[in-house]
């Protein structure tokens, strides 16, 4: 690593332990562009998917090769268990030239030479970790016991009609166009990632008081409803 | 395991099926017309539902005189500083180009409800199916002794978004240092219950900063009021020796005016006051008056539809509505609307009408980024709306839970100005 790499991961690390503020690491605009060199392969914010690539909401902290669905390659799997995290370094290493640091990668990019870019890129990204408005409602207690569900209950089979009908109440703070500043978008929501979290909501696992209030007073039935109607919303 | 939705919502179905269902499409020709008076929380929200969701097959027209609409929520965070005027401004354009309601300026001044008529200022009419009133507030003449509407250049009320703040905000401003904000304070029932308080952590927000030495005072007719442990922990904490708030125990209640001296008489006392914001006691908006449909102070409606007891052609939303235990606020008007919407559609062209469900939730701010909430949900019962399960946020919480509750604050509002607006 040159020098002037080797300084301008030392000063990206600092202000990132300093504030882990994503502003300070570059420029979340400039890197909002440097993201159109992914976005053939990759999604991130509301409603991203895997598509060619893995979507990338999350990616800070996050295990390589973590995605169950996802087709990794031999080597990123190997590089997972032999316990490669995705944070400002590895992800940085990682950018700037995929093959050398993931040697047969699926990832077909060249890299990223330019320091300021991937500053930028991951200023981007980081957006999407753990700024808790593009993560429904991840509550970290919450985690592990929201599985813990009648198989029944997830097998439900909602009327999205009656769904549009009680989302009604969800938009007075929910915005429809999957915009969330301050509170979580619910569009395109796993249908059973929503019936988990709304359940988890009703035994009181997740902690927040408004959504315990909201989703205390709604039936099985009525939570399938929400289910079925926002996973297919434009 | 299969489900039929008709097992758990038939009952309600039915019982709302038996008022609603057979009236369906007035005289034969045209579509059926729904004029909605009133556009804000709980008209603005109205007609776009009924527009959206009737796709065209109702005829909707909201008369609002404002062109640009500001929400009386969030009003106090301007008056703090937190917000431009323009952060709280709305326009019409979008509930009138891409949802198809017809928006006309003016002042609703007449309503025949034999006739199913509205007139308006201009003197237009217009016949309607179904009328939604979503009026908001007025002022009980005389409430407070020695002011009226007359002197709310003096003594600004600013209880209706817009000028009236701006007009507050500038009296604030204008302050000499260690001067005297007053406050006369409503009775119940009014409009958005923490909205005082709320107020006077603004105006302490802003005075602690430039004019330190400055006093509030208030005089308030309620031995307590919305959120109060909070409140009176928040402004310990932030504006300590600044806020003296008199209830009714101390003499709050007995107060006159004197919008020409400046002068308020609290309990006997006479005090020479800078800036003096009188919020009187208030009633529904004056066309409910006008239509009839008012029982005292307010209008009384049907808890599953909010259809007016007076009148089954005629709906009434929000502050201006009687309904039971809901409190008068923007979100609660937003959620009237929406089962109102639902039902008035149902009504018009038989869609399926589904069981009311109401919710509200009230966020304050006190000091930057220090937010407090209070919420319940409520459900329609044949006497009223009726709390169902409600919480609020506890005193000593920590500036994290704090901060995130002001957030979240800022993307309802976000949320609700697109629910109204769209």
């Amino acid at each position: 690593m040159t020098w002037l790499k080797t300084l301008l991961l030392a000063t990206l690390s600092l202000l990132f332990l300093q504030s882990a503020s994503a502003e300070q690491l570059g420029d979340v605009e400039a890197g909002k562009e440097v993201f159109g060199q992914c976005e053939g392969c990759h999604q991130v914010g509301n409603g991203a998917r895997d598509r060619i690539g893995p979507h990338l909401n999350g990616i800070f902290g996050r295990k390589a090769g973590a995605h169950e669905r996802y087709g990794y390659s031999k080597s990123m799997k190997r590089a997972s268990v032999d316990g490669l995290v995705w944070n400002i370094e590895t992800l940085n290493s990682y950018i700037e030239n995929p093959r050398v640091f993931v040697s047969k990668t699926r990832m077909a990019f060249d890299g990223m030479a330019d320091p300021v870019d991937r500053a930028n890129l991951l200023a981007y990204l980081r957006i999407f970790s753990d700024n808790p408005s593009d993560i429904p409602e991840a509550e970290p207690t919450a985690f592990g016991s929201d599985r813990d569900i009648d198989p029944a209950i997830l097998a439900l089979e909602g009327d999205p009609e009656y769904g549009e009908y009680l989302s009604n109440e969800c938009l007075t703070c929910h915005q429809l166009d999957g915009s969330a500043e301050g509170i979580p978008s619910i569009t395109q929501w796993p249908q059973e990632d929503f019936v988990l979290a709304m359940h988890a909501y009703k035994k009181k696992l997740r902690t927040h008081p408004v959504m315990q209030m909201m989703a205390g007073r709604l039936s099985n039935e009525e939570i399938a409803a929400l289910a079925a109607y926002f996973k297919d919303l434009e | 395991m299969k489900f039929n939705r008709r097992e758990f919502i038939g009952t309600g179905v039915a019982a709302v099926a038996t008022l609603s269902a057979p009236t369906v499409l007035a005289d034969g020709h045209g579509k059926p017309k729904v004029v909605v008076i009133g556009g804000g929380a709980g008209g603005a929200t109205a007609a776009r539902y009924l527009a959206k969701d009737s796709k065209g097959a109702i005829d909707v027209t909201l008369v609002e005189p404002s062109r640009t609409y500001f929400t009386c929520f969030f009003s106090n965070l301007y008056l703090g500083g937190f917000k431009e005027l323009d952060d709280i401004g709305h326009t019409y354009g979008t509930i009138a180009a891409k949802y198809g309601v017809n928006v006309v300026h003016d002042w609703a001044v007449g309503v025949d409800r034999d006739k199913k008529v509205v007139t308006l200022a201009s003197g237009a009419k217009l016949p309607y199916d179904k009328l939604i009133l979503s009026p908001g507030i007025d002022f009980v003449e005389g409430a407070v002794d020695g002011w009226s509407v007359a002197s709310q250049n003096a003594m600004p009320h600013a209880y209706k978004a817009g000028s009236q703040t701006e007009l507050l905000k500038a009296q604030i401003a204008a302050m000499p240092e260690g001067g005297t904000f007053a406050m006369v304070a409503p009775p119940n029932p009014y409009r958005c219950p923490p909205g005082p308080y709320e107020r006077i952590s603004m105006v302490a927000h802003v005075l602690k900063a430039t004019n330190p030495t400055a006093k509030i005072i208030i005089a308030d007719p309620k031995e307590k009021f919305s959120k109060m442990a909070l409140f009176q922990e928040g402004w310990a904490n932030h504006y300590a020796g600044m806020v003296d708030w008199i209830g009714s125990d101390f003499g709050g209640s007995d107060v006159s005016v004197d919008p020409s001296a400046m002068t308020v008489t609290i309990d006997g006392e006479e005090t020479q006051v800078d800036v003096c914001n009188v919020i009187p006691a208030m009633k529904a908006g004056r066309i409910a008056e006008i239509a009839g449909v008012t029982d005292g102070n307010w209008a009384p409606v049907n808890a599953m539809d909010m259809s007016s007891k007076a009148d089954a052609d005629v709906y009434v939303l929000g502050d201006a509505s009687q309904q039971g235990d809901m409190p008068k606020s923007g979100f609660s008007a937003n959620s009237q609307a929406k089962v109102c919407a639902n039902a008035v559609r149902g009504a018009l062209t038989g869609s399926k009408v589904f069981p009311a469900k109401f919710s509200n939730t009230c966020w304050s701010l006190i000091a930057t980024n220090d937010g407090v909430k209070v919420g319940a949900t409520y459900e329609a019962t044949p006497e009223k709306i009726a709390k169902i399960d409600g919480f609020i946020s506890a005193t000593g919480e920590n500036s994290a839970t704090r901060m995130a509750t002001y957030e979240e604050s800022v993307g309802w509002y976000a949320g609700i100005s697109a629910d109204m607006f769209g």
